[in-house]
């Protein structure tokens, strides 16, 4: 256990010292951070759709159609951190 | 409880995303001769993959919503947050193993992904705030409206 770890370890430091898994370190940091935003937007967005769905069953059509345009547009940022992310890795 | 039955009943988002799909197959001709111009044959092949993520994505993002929504509207948080990081896993699964292949270009793969995704969303948008704005000129509600005058 301790030896994998090590060696776990010194696989790392040796990524870290040639450059290139500073840059694999960059982009998937990167790509976690923009990951963030469009996942609390999702969960305003369809927590919001719920309490107009609830309070109004009549309208949750309209909610549910508005809610899907949100997620998406919301899930846009992901995709651009996406992109950011595979022009990063080494 | 028969209100809201009938609350949770069709599938908007379905009709959405179908909307959206059959807009991207429209306009994927173009994109893909664009792509075919300012890239060459390996533009193509990266465009014609965003397009397949962007459409795909659509309409999966849709299937979660119409089937949370059928079990309980309490899952369509869960489902909804799950979907998101499951569909940008297989996004990430489908391009990691491709992205270090010679044919593989960045620059069509991104503009078709981005634009496509926002320019299809901007067009449906324009036609969903139309409807909700007047909901008189919706296109169905009017051949109903002729269907009872005929009977």
């Amino acid at each position: 256990m301790l030896s994998l770890i090590a060696s776990t370890i010194n696989i790392l430091a040796a990524a870290v010292t040639e450059g290139e898994g500073l840059k694999a370190i960059g982009a998937g940091l990167g790509y976690g951070l923009a990951a963030i935003g469009p996942g609390v937007g999702i969960g305003i967005v369809v927590g919001a759709a719920i309490d107009a769905m609830t309070r109004q069953p009549e309208s949750a059509g309209t909610a549910r159609t508005t809610m899907f345009l949100g997620i998406a547009f919301t899930e846009a940022l992901a995709l651009i951190g996406f992109v950011v992310f595979i022009l990063l890795l080494p | 409880m028969s209100s809201e039955r009938s609350a949770f009943e069709g599938a908007p988002e379905r009709e959405v995303a179908s909307d959206l799909f059959r807009r991207g197959v429209m306009i994927s001709p173009i994109l893909l001769l664009l792509c075919l111009i300012f890239w060459g044959v390996n533009g193509l092949a990266c465009g014609a993959i965003a397009l397949g993520i962007v459409l795909a994505n659509f309409l999966a993002g849709a299937w979660v919503i119409e089937w949370a929504v059928r079990i309980s509207p309490q899952l369509l948080l869960g489902a909804v947050l799950g979907g998101f990081v499951i569909r940008m896993g297989v996004i990430t699964g489908v391009v990691l193993p491709i992205r270090n292949s010679t044919w593989f270009n960045i620059a069509p793969f991104a503009a078709v992904l981005i634009f496509l995704h926002l320019g299809l969303l901007i067009w449906e948008m324009r036609y969903v705030s139309a409807t909700l704005s007047y909901p008189g000129l919706k296109p169905r509600i009017k051949r109903q409206k002729k269907k009872k005058s005929i009977g």
